[in-house]
């Protein structure tokens, strides 16, 4: 019998199977991702994601019988009171839940598994991109990181690769012919039993002979092993590393939202979430997302999380106000130059109509210059077509910023008018596009 | 503790007792000295371990012990053993590949490490204590989270009583071949690999789906498992292909005198004739069928089929002989585990985990309880073991009376280690299930038949159901007869080139509609043309429904 400890194998061998699996589901995934998303807080992403998915494209399917049709019969233990003959009522759901079913019917209605974060988001944001990193990127001289870049033949000491010096020093060693310790001591040994007398040389010459032959050879052996070094400074090698300037590792990211009594609480939601997605995708580009949330009526002010989704405030509204704080916050603890700043406001379009023009001269003049992307999304339930309450389609704000999503580059605007509109909106506002690069 | 630890135990079978005995010896002698001052053990023997914790050492002492008990008491007759340690990840990992320590890459090897995974991490299910391997040497896998008092257990049940079970059993001697298996296993890899190396990951999935589908089917069932010989398979695929250029070569059917003498035929008839004797149909096994004869497919997805089909044969033994191995190997770890406690070698509280985890593995819950979930397989097969052994040496008139053969012949162990070698989980039941038994599980037989409102009590443990309760229960284990049974009868190899297939229906039961669907999508996948599946009614011959793989 022998023990053998596996545990120290690597671990994870159905890493290959699991991924050809993903990818079997890919389709389905997303679908049921976007359906989890919806039940998500804004900056929870630390867990792995549970997903339920339908088993079309893995089910495996085989003949096997239906089990609600044709006679069977079956042998069970634990009879109680039954004779020969009775007749027992058939359990309301049919036959098929004997032993039967439960042995051979895999119950694979839908299939629930977990996904690690790392699978989790990289379906949720296949092909989508961070639009104008290249801008700050020039800026960012002090963010550099290390990158391994081959290997040097100086360097501190704690950049040694052994494998690579041993392996140099091995190489050399076999071509300048080092020779070997045994062999050495195998000729030690030879003279000493030839000069104690115990052998004789093999092919009958005179002992002194041979000794003096081992003897000359010896000191040939040492000599050369002196000469030939086990490592010389030749063999060593050292990792090297460039340094790579990165861009700037670290956003904030403003989420303003229009807080006032037009907006019910299923516009909270679809705002909610469409920030949450944002942040996700956020957090997969940069080490660290700040996020900041500014709620407006007629005033805006800086709220955590929880008061931002579920507060109750009234009051009128005024756009410009949102944008003024977050000016504010900017200014006060996100300088630009090592801070990359995104922006999105929700609102369900509604505003002061003196207001818009302010704002539009806002964004133009002091926010997008500052700021790597805003999205505008309208929150819109009724898709503006509650007849004739409203003279034209869009809103006041959706008019006033429609110029500027024309000439700037990183705004953009979107209007979401249900739940299922969010990903899709989402995903255009952020696909790769190849002008960008 | 390094990370593997060889032992200088031989491996030799012969050697093997008399090394191992006298290590436990030299062992039994220090653990001795070095307790001299602690409290005499009631009996003569000495602790093997104590407490929960286990060292490479308990593991060796205990196994050496066990194995003296194996083979001088029990008469087992074992394969060398490995014992692998794992880690419960590396535990899924087993489960995912079906047990198998080396595997073909597949999807459904992930989603199923998939389901597992889930339903461990929910705590819904534990993990299996241990998994043990047919192979020479047996491999057999042991959790590190295993107490040492379950792992001795589970040395008793696997790397014994399974161990013995796979080296004896007729199933397995000629399904399988131990020898081989790794090697087979290490090849289905390499040839998957290869293949999707040269063809692409997808076109491989796209057969190997249909294989797995298939997989069942692809089981010699009527030759009742000679083991597949490759020199004959390859004999065998040659006169297939003589047979079939032969039915194909319209100078040949032409020119050869024609054996019926008066009888003149129709050519068209006879061209059929000659095709279905080249086809060797009706073949029940489709996935041999395909392989052989699906007139489009490549070399390389014949041979993926056909490695498929090996794999399922490797699994077959272990179908049919599910409840009587189970039922062994429970028997060989209780015989062990009293024995190791008589002697003194282990203590109560290693006793009192080991009836804990014994109880739960015997457990079987009644029709009606809540758990229920069929026969329990390990409860079964121990508590037929036991009865045999009690039929053996203290038989009761109604034993004499049923069982003239074994009743009172006094050699409990070797009775057993002959049924264990000769039988299959049905044939055993129908040879060795006793009325005593019967009553003692309350069996009763149930008619479950759509056509009517109530289920009919049929059977139950009297005078008069005995026997049909018996038979019952032997058909229920009958991996065989839980097939629906399938074959090709017919394959028109020159017009519309149409594979037929039937199913032959017995009490009406027929196939899921939506599954068949499936599968027959796999099915004309291979085939590169049309099938069609025919129900047709075993005792009327009636047709009773069609499937197309379009519907």
């Amino acid at each position: 019998m022998r023990i053998i400890d596996r545990r120290q194998n690597p671990k994870g061998k159905n890493l290959g199977n699991r991924q050809r699996f993903v990818s079997r589901t890919r389709t389905q995934l997303r679908e049921a991702l976007a359906e989890n998303i919806r039940r998500r807080s804004v900056s929870d992403t630390s867990s792995g994601e549970t997903v339920t998915i339908p088993t079309d494209g893995t089910h495996e399917p085989e003949f096997k019988r239906d089990h609600s049709i044709g006679q069977r019969s079956r042998v069970l233990p634990g009879n109680k009171e039954f004779r020969e003959g009775d007749q027992i009522r058939r359990p309301p759901q049919g036959g098929g839940s004997g032993s039967n079913a439960s042995e051979d019917g895999e119950g694979e209605d839908d299939f629930v598994f977990t996904l690690s974060r790392d699978e989790f988001l990289d379906l949720l944001f296949e092909d989508l991109r961070l639009p104008d990193m290249v801008k700050r990127e020039l800026k960012s001289e002090e963010a550099a990181k290390p990158k391994r870049a081959g290997y040097a033949t100086s360097g501190p000491q704690n950049r040694l690769n052994m494998v690579r010096t041993m392996r140099y020093s091995l190489a050399r060693r076999a071509a300048l012919g080092r020779p070997k310790p045994a062999a050495i001591e195998e000729i030690e040994r030879e003279l000493e039993r030839l000069q104690a007398g115990e052998i004789q040389p093999a092919d009958g010459r005179p002992a002194e002979t041979r000794i003096a032959e081992l003897k000359e050879r010896l000191e040939h052996l040492k000599r050369k092993r002196s000469k030939v070094p086990y490592i010389d400074p030749y063999d060593l090698r050292y990792n090297r590393f460039e340094h790579v300037p990165q861009p700037i590792a670290q956003a904030v990211m403003f989420c303003l939202m229009d807080v006032s009594a037009s907006m019910n609480q299923e516009m909270k939601e679809l705002a909610k979430r469409f920030f949450m997605l944002l942040h996700l995708f956020l957090q997969r580009h940069y080490d660290s997302v700040h996020v900041v949330f500014i709620r407006h009526t007629n005033f805006a002010s800086e709220v955590d999380e929880d008061t931002f989704f579920h507060g109750q405030q009234t009051g009128g509204t005024i756009v410009s106000s949102a944008l003024k704080e977050m000016l504010r916050v900017v200014e006060e603890r996100y300088p630009t130059s090592s801070w990359n700043i995104y922006v999105a406001q929700a609102s369900d379009g509604d505003d002061v109509p003196g207001d818009v023009k302010h704002c539009a001269e806002l964004l133009r003049e002091h926010i997008l210059p500052i700021t790597q992307y805003m999205a505008y999304v309208e929150i819109d339930p009724g898709q503006r077509l509650r007849t004739g309450f409203v003279d034209s389609d869009e809103s006041d704000l959706w008019r006033g910023y429609e110029p500027l999503s024309q000439e700037q580059d990183n705004f953009t605007m979107r209007r979401i008018g249900e739940p299922g509109d969010i990903y899709p909106v989402f995903h255009d506002l952020f696909r790769q596009r190849e002008t960008t690069s | 503790m390094s990370a593997d630890k060889p032992n200088t135990g031989a491996h030799g079978g012969g050697k093997k007792g008399g090394q191992a005995k006298r290590r436990t010896k030299t062992q039994t002698k220090k653990t001795g000295a070095a307790k001299a001052g602690a409290p005499a053990p009631k009996k003569s023997g000495q602790l093997l371990f104590e407490g929960a914790d286990w060292n490479f050492d308990t593991i060796q002492r205990t196994y050496d012990a066990i194995e003296e008990i194996a083979q001088g008491e029990l008469g087992l007759d074992l394969y060398p053993t490995r014992l692998e340690v794992i880690t419960a990840e590396q535990m899924l990992d087993a489960y995912a590949s079906v047990g198998m320590p080396v595997m073909y890459s597949h999807w459904s090897f992930g989603k199923r490490f998939a389901q597992q995974e889930t339903l461990y991490r929910k705590g819904l299910q534990s993990l299996a204590l241990e998994i043990v391997i047919n192979a020479n040497p047996s491999l057999c896998y042991i959790m590190e989270e295993n107490t040492m008092a379950t792992q001795a257990t589970v040395i008793a049940h696997a790397a014994m009583g399974h161990n013995h079970f796979f080296k004896h059993n007729q199933t397995f001697k000629r399904w399988t071949d131990a020898d081989s298996i790794l090697e087979d296993l290490r090849y289905a890899r390499r040839l998957v690999a290869e293949c999707e190396e040269y063809h692409g990951q997808q076109a491989v999935e796209r057969i190997l789906d249909a294989a797995h589908a298939l997989s069942a089917q692809g089981v010699d069932r009527d030759r009742r498992g000679d083991r597949p010989d490759l020199a004959a398979e390859r004999r065998r695929r040659a006169q297939q292909r003589h047979a079939e250029r032969e039915a194909t070569d319209d100078l040949w059917l032409r020119t050869v005198p024609k054996p019926s003498g008066g009888q003149v035929r129709e050519p068209e008839d006879e061209q059929l004739e000659a095709q279905r004797r080249a086809l060797g149909l009706p073949e029940e096994n489709l996935l041999y069928f395909l392989e052989a004869h699906a007139p489009l497919l490549e070399n390389w997805q014949r041979d993926l089929l056909q490695m498929v089909r090996e794999l399922a044969a490797y699994f077959e033994p272990q179908r049919q002989t599910k409840m009587m191995n189970e039922g062994c190997a429970t028997w060989t770890h209780y015989q062990i585990m009293n024995r190791l406690r008589d002697k003194g070698q282990i203590d109560e509280g290693a006793m009192l985990e080991f009836l804990h985890l014994h109880a739960h593995v015997i457990a079987q819950p009644n029709f009606d309880d809540r758990g229920f979930s069929g026969m329990n397989p390990y409860a079964l097969g121990f508590a037929m073991m036991q009865d045999i052994e009690r039929i053996c040496t203290e038989p009761t008139d109604e034993d004499k009376a049923w069982f003239p053969q074994i009743a009172g012949n006094g050699k409990p162990y070797q009775t057993l280690r002959e049924a264990w070698a000769e039988f299959r989980d049905e044939s055993f039941i129908l040879q060795y299930l006793s009325p005593r038994l019967i009553r003692d599980l309350r069996l009763f037989k149930l008619r479950d038949d759509s056509a009517e409102d109530n289920y009919v009590v049929e059977a139950i443990h009297d005078d008069a159901g005995y026997k049909r309760l018996r038979r019952a229960l032997s058909e229920a284990h009958d991996p065989v007869a839980a097939q629906p049974r399938i074959e090709v009868t017919e394959a028109n190899l020159r017009g519309d080139r149409k594979l037929y297939l039937e199913h032959r229906v017995q009490d009406r039961r027929q196939l899921d509609a939506m599954e068949t669907r499936r599968v027959l999508r796999h099915i004309a996948f291979l085939w590169g043309y049309d099938v069609q599946l025919s129900e047709v009614d075993a005792d009327t011959g009636e047709r009773i429904a069609v499937h197309n793989p379009k519907d």
